[in-house]
């Protein structure tokens, strides 16, 4: 068993394939300026519509082709990539604190504060999800920071209920009746005992909810409700490459593989990490 | 001088009004044992919560009072009761492994709570640590202090346990059923060693059992509890000459002898349960004239 358990921990291909990509595409967007072999703004009616490098008529220096306005498509997506991470990092981060403090608060104590938080949640789940975060944007006005806190305002919940229902669980035992005969004070118990067991959850959730930050402004710059200025994202790359999908698919099919692989990386890689550091599983 | 632990006429109800215990009265003196036998949902655990401070929300004090070395529990502050608790009594748990944080190593999980609540310097506290594994005879103390407690078996982790309640030094250790969740090979072992650190320590113990092999082996005193009343108190030696009450003397009845195992399906008898359920109702009657 110990062998399997040895095993398991070295080869976990998950872990370093979605972990991979995701550092590959995040050392991309961090040196973007650097690695970017065209500017993602730069319009040449005479370059329009180059396919990627594999097929005639391609150009080098442009390897995944151009969009109808003659951008090159590669460099866009790395600068894209930014705005994708600043909003995964920041938005999925704040979710995380205010819902796992809630969720963790709720939980350990039970009782009143577990019933109004509770509760909260309750209303909050209420909404769907997508339509809720339209209407915050269009109340908040585009830009990066309120993106930002739409989705932090919406998505805090799913920390709030899966951290809950852990603390909960973990309350009940005996090890945490142990700290209180102890002496240990409540806030002590909270941070010290059963915090460090919810941890492999709030780290699993923090990436998925990265991912789903991805999605989520992928989806609201496809609507044109993100980011107001010209900056690419993965979003808007896809909504012009959908206009010219029958003269450039490329346009369309590279950004929508980013987006996938890296929303599917940061699940896989948060469910690897979890498994990684529950001491009980590994 | 006075008793370790005595609790006086306790009476504790559940939220629908459900007594749980039944004017309880018990003394534990300094460095005697006192078994507290019963049967599975008679209270037991129940007491030692009580005692512990620890009672779930669900369950409330009516009336009776505990006393700790001569300090009234119910008197004090609740920071100040903490710490009285912390630093006087320990606890010897049923289950080994829910009773140990999974995500923290033994180690500090043991070391801790010498430094924080009793304030001792890490060296000092990592020095009697050792010690006390040696006493419960772990010889390979660098390992175990290193592992997680899923990494130890079921015997190690209460021998962890074990040693982690007698470090403090506390005066009071309640023991609840500290054998029950072990392999029937381990359960004699840990039963000698508790005896043991008990002996060298002097510390006193409220033993929580429904075997009465056990309270043999291990008490001085017993308290032999039913539907939350203590339907008879004794010594030891006394209780197993000549039990007085109906319901020890069939409890002893029903109890497993190692030369008859059939004997184990025997239940208590009938007639003395219903007799129980009689007193209790005229108990409870008469108790709750003057509570409303
Ligand atoms: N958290 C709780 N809330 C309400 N009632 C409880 C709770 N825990 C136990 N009880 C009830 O209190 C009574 C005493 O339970 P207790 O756990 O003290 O029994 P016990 O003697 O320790 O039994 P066992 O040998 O099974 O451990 C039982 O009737 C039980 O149903
Ligand atoms: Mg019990």
């Amino acid at each position: 068993m110990d062998d399997a358990r040895i095993i398991r921990r070295r080869l976990s291909p998950r872990l370093w394939l979605a972990g991979g990509w995701l550092l590959l595409a995040l050392l991309a967007a961090i040196f973007a300026p650097l690695i970017a072999p065209q500017d993602p703004l730069a319009q040449d009616l005479m370059l329009e519509r180059l396919p990627p490098f594999w097929l005639d008529g391609a150009e080098p220096g442009y390897w995944l082709g151009t969009d109808s306005l003659g951008r090159d498509l590669f460099s866009r997506l790395i600068f894209g990539g930014r705005i994708a991470f600043i909003v995964a990092f920041a938005a999925a981060i704040a979710a995380c604190l205010v819902g796992s403090t809630l969720g963790l608060i709720a939980g350990y104590f039970g009782g009143w504060a577990d019933r109004i938080i509770s509760r909260i949640v309750d209303i909050w789940m209420a909404f769907p999800p997508v339509l809720f975060a339209i209407l915050l944007v269009a109340v908040l006005g585009t830009g990066l920071s309120s993106v930002i806190l739409a989705i932090a305002i919406i998505d805090w919940t799913r920390f709030c209920r899966v951290i809950r229902a852990e603390a909960m669980g973990q309350s009940r035992m005996d090890y945490v009746e142990n700290a209180r005969i102890a002496g240990y004070g409540r806030i002590g118990i909270m941070l010290r005992e059963v915090l460090p067991n919810v941890l492999p959850s709030i780290v699993a959730l923090l990436s998925l909810e990265m991912g789903i930050a991805v999605i989520v402004e992928a989806i609201l710059s496809f609507v044109n409700l993100s980011i107001s200025t010209d900056d690419p994202t993965w979003g808007g790359i896809i909504a012009e490459g959908r206009l010219s999908i029958h003269q450039a698919w490329w346009v369309l099919v590279f950004p929508l593989i980013t987006l996938i692989l890296t929303v599917l990386s940061f699940s896989q890689f948060g469910e690897a990490l979890k498994a990684r550091f529950d001491p009980v599983l590994r | 001088m006075s008793a370790c632990l005595e609790i006086n006429n306790l009476s504790a109800v559940l939220a629908n009004g459900q007594r749980v215990l039944r004017s309880v009265s018990l003394a534990v003196q300094p460095g005697e044992v006192r078994a507290l036998v019963g049967e599975s949902g008679a209270g037991k655990t129940m007491i030692g919560k009580a005692v512990l401070g620890v009672l779930p929300s669900s369950v409330r004090v009516v009336e009776g009072d505990m006393k700790l070395e001569g300090e009234d529990l119910g008197r004090l502050q609740p920071k100040a009761r903490r710490t009285l608790i912390g630093a006087r009594t320990a606890l010897i748990p049923q289950d080994p492994l829910t009773a140990l944080n999974p995500s923290r190593r033994i180690g500090p999980q043991m070391t801790d709570r010498l430094v924080r609540i009793l304030g001792w310097s890490g060296d000092k506290a990592d020095r009697r640590i050792r010690q006390l594994l040696d006493e419960v005879q772990i010889r390979d103390p660098d390992r175990v202090l290193r592992s997680y407690p899923h990494e130890l078996s079921g015997g190690m982790r209460q021998r962890v346990l074990i040693a982690a309640a007698f470090a403090a030094e506390p005066r009071l250790i309640v023991a609840d059923e500290p054998t029950t969740a072990l392999d029937v090979t381990v359960q004699k072992q840990i039963l000698l060693l508790i005896a043991e650190l008990q002996r060298e320590h002097g510390t006193a113990i409220l033993f929580v059992t429904h075997d009465l092999g056990v309270v043999a082996k291990i008490s001085q005193k017993v308290s032999v509890l039913y539907a939350g009343k203590v339907v008879e108190e004794a010594d030891t030696t006394a209780l197993f000459t000549a039990p007085q009450h109906p319901y020890t003397r069939a409890l002893m009845a029903a109890t497993p002898r190692y030369t008859d195992p059939l004997a184990s399906l025997k239940p208590v008898d009938e007639t003395v349960l219903r007799g129980l359920a009689a007193e209790i109702a005229t108990a409870d009657q008469a108790w709750r004239r003057p509570h409303g």
